[in-house]
């Protein structure tokens, strides 16, 4: 073990894990790479592009090189930052991007080719021969690329949505986070405080530095506790704030369960969405890097991601506790490294300060200005190479900390596309203007970063936000803290001969951002795509300024002349599954159930989905094997005795009101006011812009009363499309709406014995032709006093009507039906047998009404009134529309035997099989039992006059063709005398 | 995104569903017997003999006029006041005044308040001082 | 310079000392014969075909910022000819045949994968509605195949077709479909656009046009006025915007339409999927991103952004689909704004202002259009007429009622 003594871990507990197979030993508190470390394991992971041995570089969100593979099986987690999985017991994790083992991947031959692999280098090759892109190059480079694997099986953990609202959302629980979210707890209002870690404190963790004389962590702790005695505050830790959306809405996952071996009952995370009035993005900050030759070795990492390691969970970065370090820095911050390492007992070999007049002391050797050019060490850092006062010397070391100043995490405050600035004194980009409004951005992140301007700063941006609410609050006594200031020198890189990586992840060194300059690929983006920089998981939050940097060198222009950097959602990788974990499956859209689904269950049904709702498809019997068996039974019965079908999913909206007439008029194009009351109309609507929008009935059961039945499909459109039109285009009119879909359960009774049925259930109406004739509607009771409405409307073609009874007697009357109607034959239908007797009969449906056609186009272009406005009525009249001469046809197979295919195009016989000749196409087809054959219906060029023509159907995605006779479309009873009787 | 009801307070967008420019309130005049009477005294049911279609000359301009309605759309990057139905709530429809470049929301009102305002002929927005000037549409 | 793999290798003997800029950075003439506003795929497609099929010369491309930086760097790079109407299809199809001989066309590798597209199908209707669609394509010359559930199953096993809100019942693949690289097609036409002596000028936005006697002499821009015997705009997104300047309202509304990418994956998706039910559609890049995305927002938006209930939908209808991607995470998601049109087609026309040609109206379906987009204005600008495939794609086609409406929404743009 590498453990100096102290830190924040749990030693009272030991728990092991595997890593690549092998065990270790950790403590509650570490993470996957603190523990890693404290093992004496340097290799972590292997690079993207030239599969480099890589090992830990920070102590964060941002880590770019130790990516693992995470747990096993189904809940296998490809490209997990080991910086954030907290270790738990039995934690197995895998390294990854390696073909055979991490320490030898024969991958690893990408890097001998680097010459080649250059930035760019992609786009100018691999374009001969032209079929061997899909065949071999693109499988090859694809297996290579790719960083993780999913397992391919279904994610097995649950997931939950939730969302919470606040006054003031704390992002971020470092120094300016507890210092805000403290002061906003104070003043009472609502206050979410938030952090990735799962522990409270951010740096306060990571430094040795005290607050009042006694140990960071112990203010954390109190304060922490303090908050938690709060009810106006809800601490969210291991919450990652990923996004700012608009008007105060942010993002958020909790990672409820990832710290344990499996969620058992809890979910695995949450997505929350916060609204919240005001916010303050405490962010903190990220160390940057140095780009030096060979600087990507496992042993190199940051000089405040050491400190971390050392100070919070007393992991040597070394391979052995008193393995020497070095330090390579252009600020103060790599020296606290230094400081703090001996005080744990490392043996610190140097301090290679880029600065000529950085202070020597007698702690530690400083090589002021000297720089790093070179290191040694396949799979772990042995030596660096130092050039200092002109000379060049090796020096022994495991580990390398690089400090090359902070770079303020303006992620979040630039989700709105504003760009940071740049701030000269702090050779940084900090928050500017055009963020998201209400996010104060404060400490670190802002800047700010010593300890007590982060206090302070904390405080002050919670209480002008909260000021800005409407909140008073006073700043809470703070504690004494460091308050060196933040010095950070133009120092980006070495220049030299060897490789020095800029974006680790993705293998993009100096090199090739200098190539990019001179192959003019020089603004910000272009580099960034050319080379893929700042493409990796950590979104550039190790590279992007370094690389800005170099760009700005090159062209000899200042950073933020180069360019800016701004970031989009998400913050740090989400998982899928808790972004879809809403509703998923089964529970993807709502399921709407009609009246009678239980009955219909319990009858055998199969169901089908129409949109949301779920409907009968058919009622299979004893015997039959075949579906075609039981829907030809079905339609066959409507055709000869009585049938009944839920057609509860139509759209209904009530239409009440002294000019609902005249509403009506203006919402269907044909004539609608010159209903009488009792009497049904069937009426097409018309979109605005000319095209057939949706067809039904219209019922008028009072004088000022109407009911609309829409297609299932359209009825909350049309719903919609009337209200719009009863309040924005005619608001003088006296007209309500209602929507009443789900308040009336409606069965359609079909059938030549549907009267004789009614009959029976009927409460004394008398429904003989005379009294209540085709078309005719009427309010009156059945069963004995129950409500109900009665419309002698027919879809089929047959005699038929439709009755309506409040949607929770729907069951019962199905059931009623049924029982009373036993010895006339009655027999339920579903969907398919009432798509073979709407085709039978030739009525329109939805592959007819598909929103590309005219009314003239099924027939009907006459019932478009030309005397009145209506929605439509005046773009129907478009030369397009009129010169349409498609027309819907009846279609019947020449040869016996034959099947007509709904989606083969018509083409007149002899003609080629083109675009250019196409003439039409199918809509529907069905085996029509009334006829014994297949019919089907379409739309064919000038088909009114082309009846008995023989035409060809192709259908060349099946290899067929067939010869059709164009016949009416009313294949059953043309004169209509069936549903007049 | 938040919408300002004017009823109801803060609704989350998503219980809206959006149609597009406030333009659309501004159905040209067409005409047919109806689009004749005066607005705020509709008649109950259209008379019996209802009279033939208008001549040419003015079919043309009131297809121009109706083209314009529904295809054409000033698509401002800015300030755009624009149709939203509560349709997963009250069933209003609002006029909202929103910037699409920044998507904050500048007010919000009752769609049939704004198309009375029209009817009764003052043709100004319902917010003085925001959303272009469609004189000339009511 | 030429660029092949023995290339590559020289330099990379050599230290990679001989690469040259891949394009000029020509300071703007005073006057050219043609105009082309909008550095972005279509716009440089454009200068392309002009300069190099077409001979013509006198050309400059003018981007606002950097090219490429419109919807080509933004969008989910898939490719397919797969449309229902006569309208559309021969010209999508025209593209696809371009999309094949791209790379030897401009000697570039923008990486055009024809790994095949699969719509899934989930109802009868919707399967009827696809195999009129199939045949179509093929009457059109281009490729189509109806899968059914267990050709399905086998070839993407990863499906959820067992416990399903919308239980899948087949599919409609073209195998020519795929994707290309979005930003290499880009870089590809303007490369070969600078070498056939199109002035590509970034950093130049145009401010306004110089309109004459109801014709188009020139435009101004951020750096000065520029001359023009023509101008063709082709700035999809920003439409609206370009050509209210020259006094044009237009049948397009600005939409966003969000798009993602996941961290890098090892291979695991081989084709371009579509959820016929949800909104969703996803492939997996060359790198190992999966890359997908769904529908707009809804409303007009030049922001560049969206929201949450479209991230959350896409998702919920991606881990519908597909329950096997949920472990992956998203890394990058982002706003393209869509030039959403009147009849979700686009248009390539002349204008009312002589001289003035407009490209756009492209909705969300711009990227795979890029070659035959270039290619028709190209046509349009250098000999006065539409390509044979591009005839439809009037301006007047809204006021004289032929629209080329897929979808059959109608004139709602967010619908389409």
């Amino acid at each position: 073990m590498t453990r100096y003594s102290g830190g924040l871990i749990d030693r009272s507990r030991e728990i092991t894990f595997r890593f690549d197979g092998r065990s270790y030993r950790g403590h509650p508190g570490d993470t996957l790479a603190s523990a890693l470390l404290a093992n004496g394991v340097r290799l972590m992971g292997r690079s993207f592009k030239y599969h480099r041995p890589r090992g830990v570089l920070s102590a964060g969100s941002e880590e770019p090189n130790a990516l693992v593979e995470l747990r096993e099986g189904a809940r296998q987690e490809p490209n997990t930052r080991a910086t954030m999985a907290e270790l738990y017991d039995g934690l197995v994790a895998r390294s990854q991007n390696r073909v055979g083992s991490l320490s030898f991947d024969a991958l690893a031959v990408n890097d001998l080719l680097a010459p080649v692999f250059a930035a760019g280098f992609y786009y100018k090759t691999f374009m001969w021969p032209r079929t061997f892109w899909e065949k071999l190059y693109e499988p090859m480079i694809r297996r290579a690329a790719g960083l993780g694997s999913l397992s391919g099986l279904p994610d097995p953990d649950a997931y939950d949505r939730g969302y919470l609202h606040c006054d003031l959302l704390v992002i971020g629980g470092g120094a300016a986070g507890l210092a805000a979210a403290l002061t906003a707890g104070r003043s009472g209002a609502r206050v979410i405080l938030a952090d990735e870690d799962f522990r409270l404190g951010g740096r306060l963790l990571a430094e040795s530095d005290p607050l009042d004389d006694a140990p960071a962590a112990d203010w954390v702790a109190r304060t922490e506790a303090e908050l938690r005695t709060m009810p106006n505050v809800r601490i969210l830790p291991r919450t990652t704030v990923f996004g700012v959306y608009d008007h105060g809405i942010y993002g958020a996952v909790e990672r409820v369960a990832d710290h344990l071996p499996v969620p058992d009952d809890r979910v695995r995370q949450t997505l929350w969405r916060i609204t919240a009035r005001r916010s303050v993005l405490a962010a903190g900050a990220t160390e940057r890097h140095i780009p030096f030759a060979d600087n990507d070795r496992p042993g190199i990492m940051l000089a405040g991601a050491m400190r971390a390691y050392a100070n919070r969970w007393a992991a040597s970065p070394g391979i052995a506790r008193d393995a020497p370090v070095a330090i390579f820095t252009n600020n103060d911050d790599g020296h606290r490294t230094a400081r703090d390492l001996i005080a744990r007992g490392a043996r610190v070999a140097g301090v290679i300060d880029t600065r000529p007049k950085a202070a020597q002391t007698t702690a530690y050797e400083v090589f002021a200005g000297g720089l790093v050019t070179g290191t040694r060490g396949r799979l772990g850092l042995r030596s660096i190479r130092v050039v200092h006062d002109g000379r060049e010397r090796w020096i022994d070391c495991a580990a390398l900390g690089v400090s090359g100043g902070w770079n303020p995490v303006v992620h979040l405050a630039s989700h709105h596309r504003g760009r940071p600035v740049w701030d000269q004194d702090i050779q940084s980009f900090v928050p500017g203007q055009g963020g998201p409004q209400g996010l104060v951005p404060a400490g670190a992140c802002a800047g700010r970063g010593s300890t007590a301007a982060a206090l302070a700063d904390g405080a002050r941006a919670a209480q002008s936000a909260l000021t800005e609410i409407g909140i008073g609050s006073a700043a809470p006594d703070l504690p004494r803290a460091e308050d060196a200031p933040v010095r950070q020198a133009a120092f980006w890189h070495v220049a030299g001969k060897g490789r020095a990586w800029v974006d680790f992840q993705n293998d993009v060194t100096v090199k090739d951002i200098a190539l990019a300059h001179k192959e003019n690929m020089r603004p910000v983006e272009h580099l960034k795509r050319w080379t893929t920089l700042g493409m990796a998981t950590d979104q550039g939050k190790t590279s992007n300024v370094t690389a800005l940097a170099v760009m700005a060198e090159l062209t000899g222009r200042t950073i933020p002349e180069t360019g800016t950097t701004i970031f989009r959602p998400p913050y740090t990788g989400v998982s899928l599954s808790v972004l879809g974990g809403g509703a998923t499956g089964p529970d993807f859209r709502p399921t709407r159930l009609t009246p009678t689904h239980a009955w219909a269950r319990a009858q055998g049904a199969v169901f089908t989905e129409v949109g949301q709702w779920m409907r009968a498809q058919y009622f299979p019997r004893a015997g039959e094997t075949h579906w075609r068996h039981s829907v030809d039974r079905e339609a066959r019965a409507v055709r000869s005795d009585v049938g009944l079908c839920d057609v509860t999913t139509l759209g209904k909206i009530d239409v009440q009101g002294r000019d609902a007439g005249l509403f009506l008029d203006r919402i269907y194009a044909n004539t609608i006011a010159t209903l009488k009351v009792g009497r049904v109309r069937y009426g097409l609507m018309l979109r605005e812009d000319g095209f057939l929008y949706d067809d039904g009935t219209c019922a008028r059961l009072a004088e000022d009363r109407y009911v609309v039945t829409t297609t299932t499909a359209n009825a909350g459109l049309v719903y919609r499309n009337m209200e719009f039109a009863r309040q924005c285009l005619w608001p003088d009119l006296d007209v309500q709406l209602i929507s009443t879909t789900d308040a009336w359960a409606q069965i359609a009774v079909a059938g030549p014995k549907s009267r004789a049925l009614l009959e029976r259930i009927v409460d004394g109406a008398d429904l003989s032709n005379d009294a209540f004739p085709f078309m005719a509607c009427r309010e009156l009771t059945v069963c004995g006093g129950l409500r109900a409405r009665l419309f002698r409307i027919s879809f089929s073609g047959e005699l038929a009507y439709e009755i309506a009874v409040p949607a929770r007697y729907g069951h019962a009357l199905m059931q009623r039906l049924v029982e009373q109607g036993a010895d006339l034959g009655v027999t339920p239908y579903g969907t398919e047998a009432l798509a073979v007797l709407r085709i039978e009969k030739g009525h329109a449906a939805g592959a007819e009404l598909n929103g590309q056609t005219t009314a003239a186009m099924i027939g009907l272009g006459r019932m478009v009134s030309r005397k009145k406005d209506a929605i439509g009525a005046i773009m129907s009249r478009r030369e397009g529309l009129a010169a349409d001469t498609r027309r819907l046809i009846g279609l019947q197979p020449v040869t016996p035997g034959q099947s007509v295919s709904a989606g083969a195009h018509l083409f007149a016989r002899g003609a080629p099989q083109d675009t250019a000749h196409d003439q039409g196409w199918i809509t529907s087809a069905c085996h029509s039992p009334h006829l014994g054959h297949s019919i089907g219906l379409g739309f064919l060029e000038q088909g009114h006059t082309r009846m008995d023509e023989v035409i060809v159907a192709a259908n060349p995605v099946a290899g067929e063709t067939v010869e059709l006779r164009v016949v009416s479309a009313q294949f059953i009873d043309p004169e209509g005398g069936r549903l007049r009787d | 995104m938040l919408i300002p009801h004017p009823l109801l307070g803060l609704r989350d967008a998503q219980e809206f569903s959006y149609l597009g420019d406030a333009t659309l309130i501004d159905r040209p005049a067409a005409p047919a017997p109806d689009a004749a009477a005066p607005a705020g005294a509709p008649s109950g049911a259209p008379p019996d003999d209802e009279p033939g279609p208008p001549g040419a000359t003015d079919l043309a301009a009131v297809e121009a006029a109706f083209c314009d309605y529904v295809f054409l759309r000033d698509n401002p990057a800015g300030v755009h006041r624009e149709l939203w139905y509560h349709e997963q709530g009250d069933r209003s429809w609002l006029v909202v005044t929103r910037d699409t470049v920044t998507h904050e929301i500048l007010g919000a009102e009752l769609a049939r308040d704004v198309a009375l305002a029209r009817r009764a002929g003052d043709g100004a927005p319902a917010m003085p001082g925001q959303g272009p000037d469609r004189e000339g549409q009511a | 310079m030429h660029f092949s793999g023995f290339r590559v290798l020289k330099e990379a003997l050599s230290g990679h000392k001989g690469w040259k800029p891949l394009w000029r950075d020509p300071q703007p003439q005073p006057a050219y014969d043609i105009v082309i506003v909008g550095g972005g795929g279509h716009g440089l497609a454009t200068a392309f075909y002009l300069a190099k099929t077409f001979k013509q010369s006198r050309i400059a491309v003018l981007e606002k910022g950097w090219l490429g930086s419109g919807n080509i760097g933004r969008n989910t790079t898939i490719i397919r000819s797969n449309y229902l109407l006569p309208g559309n299809e021969p010209f999508y199809e025209f593209s696809m045949k371009l999309w094949e001989g791209l790379e030897q066309e401009t000697n570039f590798n923008s990486m055009v994968s024809q790994r095949g597209i699969i719509n899934l199908f989930h109802s009868d209707a919707q399967g009827h509605a696809f195999r009129r669609r199939a045949n179509a394509m093929m009457l059109a010359g281009a490729d189509a195949r109806l899968l059914d559930r267990d050709a399905l199953r086998g070839m993407l096993p990863y499906l959820n077709y067992d416990n399903a809100r919308f239980p899948i019942r087949g599919g409609l693949m073209q195998p020519r479909g795929g994707t290309a690289r979005h930003d290499g097609v880009a870089w590809g036409y303007a490369r070969g656009a600078d070498r056939h002596g199109v002035d590509v000028i970034q950093n130049c936005e145009v401010t306004g046009f110089r309109i004459d006697g109801g014709a188009v002499r020139g435009v101004e821009t951020t750096r000065g006025y520029i001359g023009a015997g023509k101008v063709g705009v082709a700035v999809a997104g920003a439409s609206g915007r370009v050509m209210a300047m020259a006094g044009l309202r237009l049948p397009i509304e600005s939409h966003v339409l969000q798009a993602f990418v996941s961290e890098g994956l090892k291979p695991v998706i081989d084709n371009v999927v579509t959820y016929g039910a949800g909104h969703f559609y996803i492939s997996q890049s060359d790198k190992g991103g999966l890359v997908f995305g769904g529908d707009l927002d809804g409303y007009n938006s030049y922001a560049q952004r969206g929201n949450l209930p479209v991230v959350e939908d896409v998702l919920e209808g991606g881990m519908s689909l597909m329950p096997m991607i949920g472990r992956a995470r998203l890394l990058r998601s982002w706003g393209g704004i869509m030039d959403m049109s009147m009849d979700g087609s686009p248009i390539i026309d002349r204008t009312p202002v002589e001289g003035l040609y407009f490209n756009g109206g492209w909705c969300y379906g711009g990227f795979k259009a890029t070659p035959a987009s270039g290619f028709a204005f190209a046509h349009l600008l250098a000999t006065g007429r539409p390509h044979e495939t591009a005839t439809a794609y009037r301006l007047d086609r809204f006021a004289r009622g032929y629209p080329i409406d897929e979808r059959g929404a109608g004139a709602q743009p967010n619908l389409h």
